[in-house]
């Protein structure tokens, strides 16, 4: 019990600064064309590697330096952020939604539905997922649906392995026998009695997803298989600054702090939710 | 009892194993680009392109298609690379091994950093040593091992430029070896100067890869060590004069093993799944590496042969860690 309330203690701070941060980069991304000082596509070559405000050389408009083209970091990054929340939300909302369904049916009803579905799960979880993603993307040319739908059909299972596991749990619990015998239909009990109790886990999960979805689009990027390579995304600046790293290190820097700061948010937000809502924990 | 098991295993395996042949050659097949194209000079002519899709058996229905590749790969037959034009499965035997060494390394490295934390949390449990373990973990196990890839040649090969941040040895050096192993070989050959360069480009992508599954293997030994220390039999070593280390060490760890050794296995895979972006980042001439650019030169033959390669190795740890945990699980043994 004291564990439970030392981690409850510990998830109001989580809380608010993991979401303080996320409400930063979502409200950056919603405004990027009125936040950015600059142009996130301009190019200047008067002002290429320009280093961050603090160090000498560095030029005022242009706060967190410019990379090889002289384009605009902050402006850059600002812009990336839109890429990486749209991704975020579509591709983590849809293998959620794929995920959990699947895992609610294979877990409620088990027998036939539940063989197929851990089947093909196996197969799923068979395959290098970077790998995949890679693949998928390359197969259905690159662009923002492309990269959606790829972390989507790949991250399903993530779900569905996790509710199907909690959904066993509960359909074994006395108020589920109790709502059959008081006359629920089957999908009736799964729906009304039984999601309910897994939501802590399918929020908490989406959160997780979230992160993971934008380090795989970065990662995406990163081997130019993302959107088209116009749009600043911060896997993309992130490629550039890799190859840059001798000359300009803060190419790589800051969206490397950007990237993992975002992750760890959306990891920390998902888990103090979680302790937050959890009937038990509470 | 075991043997039934295991043969159990080996079937779910086989049927694993072909549904991911068939989404991998669903997959590509799909795919809009010609991969014909990309080999023609500028200028071939229809009869040239008929015969190179009839040489790849590209003309041919996609089931059709399937069921020659597929048997083929009975027999260990990939087929042919499209871009490098050389046997598929010479291809990828040349380039397992440096992946192999890479996550074996990386899984020792996990094994040692999250084996000494759990048990230095265990013995300092409730105090600030704990807490910076715990601390420490979450943020291992929260980062991916492409972001501590990154984080990794930005302080060890930018900031204190210490390590090798490409490649897999030093090119000038001059490779007396005979196997792709090279780590191995060069142990087995005595010649430490070459192991030495070898770790020096090692290291670092190992330690990417070894980071969030050390946190892991830290976070749930601890855990259960924590509870094992509270049991009868531990107390009563306690009594007998045991220092807590020793508890630990001789009458704990071995109980508390079991459950961790279960996840290892599976985590192990994502590791190995972790290599394919790791290789990239660090240009380390492995597989994962290799099929990067495979997917972009829609190279098909050696897309599947890697996809399945992969595939495979998977399906073998997990089958080999069901059958460590049945054979040391005492309740199964007799079951």
């Amino acid at each position: 019990m004291d564990e439970a309330r030392i981690s409850r203690h510990g998830s109001g701070a989580r809380l608010w600064l993991a979401g303080g941060w996320l409400l930063l980069a979502l409200l950056a991304a919603i405004f990027a064309p009125l936040v950015a000082p600059q142009d996130p596509l301009a190019q200047d070559l008067m002002f290429e590697r320009l280093p961050p405000f603090w160090m000498s050389g560095s030029e005022p408009g242009f706060w967190l330096g410019t990379d090889s083209l002289g384009r605009d970091l902050l402006s850059r990054l600002v812009f990336g952020a839109r890429i990486a929340f749209i991704v975020a939300f579509a591709a983590a909302l849809a293998a959620c939604l794929v995920g959990s369904t699947l895992g609610l049916i294979a877990g409620y009803f088990g027998g036939w539905a539940d063989r197929i579905i851990s089947r093909i799960v196996d197969v799923w979880m068979a395959f290098p997922p970077v790998l995949f993603a890679i693949l998928l993307v390359a197969v259905l040319g690159t662009g923002l649906s492309s990269v959606i739908i790829a972390i989507a059909v790949i991250d399903w299972t993530r779900f569905c392995r996790v509710i199907r596991a909690e959904t066993m749990g509960q359909a074994r619990m006395d108020y589920v026998e109790n709502a059959r015998i008081a006359g629920y239909g089957r999908i009736g009990i799964m729906l009304r009695e039984v999601l309910p109790n897994v939501v802590p886990s399918i929020v908490a999960l989406l959160s997780l997803e979230m992160g993971i979805a934008v380090i795989v689009e970065a990662i995406l990027s990163f081997v130019n298989l993302s959107i088209s390579t116009d749009d600043p995304t911060w896997g993309g600046i992130i490629a550039e600054g890799r190859l840059s790293i001798h000359q300009a290190w803060w190419v790589l820097v800051f969206p490397l702090v950007t990237l993992i700061l975002t992750v760890l948010s959306f990891s920390q937000f998902g888990e103090a939710l979680k302790a937050r809502f959890d009937p038990v924990l509470r | 009892m075991l043997l039934q098991r295991f043969l159990i295993r080996l079937l779910t395996m086989a049927i694993t194993l072909f549904g991911v042949a068939v989404v991998v050659f669903v997959v590509i097949r799909v795919a809009p680009g010609d991969p014909i194209a990309m080999m023609l000079p500028p200028g071939a002519t229809d009869a040239d392109i008929a015969r190179l899709r009839a040489l790849y058996g590209l003309d041919k229905t996609i089931v059709e298609q399937f069921f020659i590749w597929l048997s083929g790969v009975v027999r260990g037959d990939f087929g042919t690379s499209i871009s490098l034009r050389q046997d598929v499965l010479g291809l990828v035997f040349n380039r397992l091994p440096a992946t192999l060494e890479l996550a074996i390394v990386a899984l020792l490295m996990a094994l040692a950093i999250g084996g000494t934390t759990a048990i230095l949390g265990a013995r300092e449990r409730g105090t600030a040593v704990e807490a910076g373990i715990d601390i420490a973990s979450g943020a291992a196990l929260s980062i991916p091992d492409f972001l501590w890839g990154l984080v990794l040649i930005l302080l060890f090969g930018v900031l204190v430029p210490v390590f090798d941040i490409s490649g897999r040895v030093s090119p000038q050096l001059d490779l007396p070896f005979v196997t792709q192993f090279y780590l191995f070989e060069s142990l087995a050959r005595l010649r430490f100067d070459l192991t030495k360069d070898l770790l020096g480009h090692m290291l670092m992508p190992a330690i990417a890869l070894a980071l969030p599954l050390a946190a892991i293997i830290s976070q749930l030994l601890k855990q259960s060590l924590k509870e094992v220390l509270d049991l009868d039999y531990v107390v009563l070593a306690r009594v007998k004069g045991f220092s807590e280390t020793q508890v630990i060490l001789r009458e704990a760890l071995k109980n508390a093993a079991l459950p961790t050794l279960t996840l290892v296995g599976v985590q192990f895979t994502f590791l190995i799944g972790g290599t394919v972006i790791v290789e990239r980042l660090f240009s380390y001439e492995g597989l994962g590496n290799m099929a990067i650019d495979a997917v972009i030169n829609r190279d098909l033959p050696l897309i599947q042969g890697i996809v399945l390669v992969f595939a495979l190795l998977f399906v073998l740890i997990n089958l080999a860690v069901d059958m460590m945990y049945a054979l040391l699980n005492p309740r199964l043994r007799h079951g």
